[in-house]
């Protein structure tokens, strides 16, 4: 079975089944990769490109290794090496990939919509890896996979975002992967970081992080961009701190054994305390792990197999 | 040539006028116009059955982009492009290289018009110094070369004082101030409107309030000094509420409002297209309505382009990256016949007025009514033809339109300036 789509741009374009499916076939990819030799030969022959024009550690070698365990060839693209630095178009630069006999591209840009842009223009298929403040999918779909491999699914449980929403590709690709496997979702973070007509997304927004922790199954704690704090959207870290700092206290508030998550990398003691991070509740390591599978999914759904 | 326009329905608001009748052409002058005329001998008779016949359309607010950007559009493409779109008059914007600032720069336009332009090109002068908003521009100069209005057009005039000098300095040449409304700090880089498609799309939103702030702050500053105030691309319901209560009060200020503003929404930048990252931007569906009822009730004057080329190269790019503004000229009376005028939002004479009798008035120039003895500008439109937008088919040099493939009616299909056919059906006659 694959998906029946070219590209993953966003989870707002998902279906719940096509949602269930990914999560599904990530399952098996994970038994992979507790094995002792990690590489089966799945998409052997085939090339996948990872083309970062945003600095980026785990979402970059998370996808190759995700392609090299599933036999690929990868070749990473970076954007202080290539002829990006000298001025090339991204249409251009795709064009370029795709004669190179490309069949899959994972694109990180600063810019939101450069993914629409990159799949408009070459017939291989893109993978979003996260685009300015837009979606972050592979993201949203390795929080799903803990959650429901932790808690077992999503039907009325209730999770809260909590930070800078504003600013989060990750929130919004939660925020549409969740509702539609039936979530309720929460996100809470000060005015300035709360996005506008949000809550016609089908979420509760909350500016009292207490309150909004009150019982909810699950915590995705959001990393805080110290930049914003320059561009005066909030006071100073130490308030953010103080308001909005995911506490052992505040954690307390939440459902006993509610999950916690961190898309990383962390600031510990601003967005999180170090006693949560490393607490028993915290699953941010093995979010790596399972981010490692349900990209080996992706990649099997979209360019597994023969066409 | 002496020319015969025959059987159109003659819509001309400045003289009240809406019914069957002929228009005689002599040289670059109307001589007649009367139910039933004889043609005289050798004249070219034009079968205007079915059709609108209208006063010389003019578009007060355009980017002829020359001097300094002829690789997005020159003055002989954009005037082409103009008399494609049935416009037989522009206004300029002065955000050129150089920037239009000095008598110099409006003398080089006209010049360039008169060689290679088919329709009239009226220069608008820049208000301040380089467009830099901190000392108003030579006006007196300007005023003298010819240009029609002061405008920093693109930018924003973020200060006050500088506003309230321009107001008070070109009133003496009895010039219009067109204000560009938005508050930079507020827009803060935001690429489109800030509402739920922005949250959605994750590009950041310019708020409603970045132009109504200043909407606000150009009323206070236009009835502090009694200048002519001319608010461009008027794009929000509260910029509407702001501009009637201070019309209620007399404060001197006209207005104009785009055929994008007026008829698309923020939903189209969805697709992340570049040709819909726009300044002000696309707004949601009640904004829309408010700026289609103010201009029905004649709040908005006028119907304005703000005709924005771009090379391909400069729109072919991510959103962030993409320049502000689209093309308007060859798609303004369809768009706005198709989606105003035919749905019963707005009736033929007030969209011909809208781009005829006031442009011409505020501007000060002459047109906009057809007139014995007057300026022989005319345009015909053909209510009932249909045809798909093609923008590689445009004379403008700028393919930047998110109407691309859209379905139209309404199509101007002749267009006369100064007794001279320049367009007929969608084509340019060269001289």
């Amino acid at each position: 079975m694959r998906l029946q789509r070219k590209d993953l741009l966003g989870l707002k374009d998902l279906s719940a089944e096509e949602i269930e499916l990914i999560l599904e076939t990530a399952a098996p990819m994970k038994e992979i990769l507790g094995r002792d030799i990690k590489k089966v030969p799945t998409l052997r022959g085939k090339l996948v490109v990872t083309m970062f024009y945003e600095p980026s550690t785990r979402t970059r070698t998370s996808f190759e290794l995700a392609a090299k365990y599933m036999g690929a060839d990868t070749m990473s693209i970076a954007t202080a090496t290539s002829s990006v630095q000298k001025g090339e178009s991204l249409r251009d630069t795709a064009r370029t990939l795709a004669a190179m006999g490309t069949d899959a591209v994972i694109i990180r840009h600063s810019a939101a919509g450069s993914p629409a842009l990159l799949a408009r223009t070459i017939e291989a298929s893109v993978l979003n890896g996260g685009d300015g403040m837009h979606e972050h999918p592979t993201q949203a779909l390795l929080d799903m996979f803990t959650i429901k491999e932790k808690l077992g699914g999503f039907k009325g449980l209730k999770v809260a975002i909590l930070g800078d929403i504003l600013h989060s590709r990750v929130a919004r690709s939660n925020i549409w992967g969740l509702t539609k496997m039936g979530a309720e979702v929460r996100v809470v973070g000060p005015a300035t970081l709360i996005p506008p007509e949000i809550e016609n997304l089908g979420v509760k927004v909350y500016y009292n992080a207490e309150e909004a922790l009150k019982g909810v199954d699950v915590i995705n704690v959001l990393r805080i961009q110290r930049e914003r704090q320059k561009k005066g959207l909030f006071p100073s870290l130490r308030e953010y701190a103080r308001l909005y700092e995911l506490t052992p206290e505040r954690l307390k508030l939440a459902r006993p054994g509610a999950l916690v998550l961190h898309p990383g990398p962390m600031n510990r003691g601003i967005e999180i305390a170090p006693a949560v991070a490393d607490g028993l509740q915290a699953a941010i390591t093995e979010q790596v792990t399972n981010g490692v599978a349900v990209r080996m999914a992706l990649l099997y759904l979209l360019i597994g197999g023969a066409n | 040539m002496a020319i015969l326009i025959k059987g159109g329905r003659v819509i001309d608001p400045a003289r009240n006028l809406d019914g069957r009748q002929d228009i005689l052409i002599e040289g670059e002058k109307i001589t007649t116009l009367a139910a039933n005329l004889e043609a005289p001998a050798g004249a070219r008779v034009i079968d205007a059955g079915g059709m609108i016949v209208t006063p010389g359309l003019i578009d007060m607010h355009v980017h002829l982009r020359e001097p300094g950007y002829e690789q997005k559009e020159t003055i002989a493409s954009g005037t082409r492009a103009a008399a494609a779109g049935g416009f037989t008059a522009v206004a300029c914007m002065a955000n050129t290289k150089p920037v239009a600032d000095s008598a110099s720069v409006i003398y080089f336009i006209k010049e360039k018009a008169r060689q290679e332009g088919v329709v009239r090109v009226y220069p608008v002068g820049a208000l301040s110094k380089g467009l830099e908003g901190k000392e108003i521009a030579e006006i007196g100069d300007l005023a003298a070369a010819g240009a029609v209005a002061i405008s920093d057009d693109g930018r924003p005039v973020m200060n006050a004082l500088v506003m309230r000098h321009a107001l008070e300095y070109a009133k003496m040449f009895n010039l219009p101030v067109i204000s560009h409304c938005e508050d930079e700090a507020l827009a803060n880089d935001g690429l489109m409107h800030e509402g739920l498609v922005a949250t959605i799309l994750g590009l950041r939103g310019i708020p409603a309030a970045a132009e109504e702030v200043m909407v606000a702050r150009d009323l206070i500053l236009a009835e502090l000094t009694g200048g002519r105030l001319h608010l461009a691309h008027v794009s929000t319901a509260g910029s509407v509420r702001l501009l009637k209560e201070a019309r209620a009060r007399g404060v001197r200020v006209t207005a104009e409002a785009t055929p994008h503003h007026l008829c698309l929404t923020d939903m189209l930048v969805q697709s992340y297209d570049t040709s819909t990252k726009v300044n002000p931007p696309l707004r949601p569906a009640g904004d829309v309505a408010a700026v289609v009822a103010a201009l029905a009730a004649g709040d908005i004057d006028v119907i304005a382009s703000d005709h924005a080329p771009h090379a391909d190269e400069d729109k072919d790019v991510e959103y962030d990256y993409a320049p502000f503004g689209m093309v308007g000229l060859e798609t303004a009376v369809p768009l706005v016949v198709t989606e105003l005028i035919l749905p019963g939002k707005l009736t033929w004479q007030q969209a011909i007025k809208s781009w005829t009798a006031n442009p011409a008035r505020i501007l000060n120039i002459p047109g906009g009514s057809l007139v014995p003895g007057g300026v022989a500008d005319v345009t015909i439109i053909d209510p009932d033809m249909e045809k798909e937008v093609d923008v590689n088919e445009f004379y403008s040099r700028g393919h930047n339109s998110p109407l691309q493939g859209r379905k139209l009616k309404g199509w101007p299909v002749l267009t006369i300036v100064g007794g001279r056919v320049v367009m007929e059906n969608g084509k340019i006659i060269e001289e």
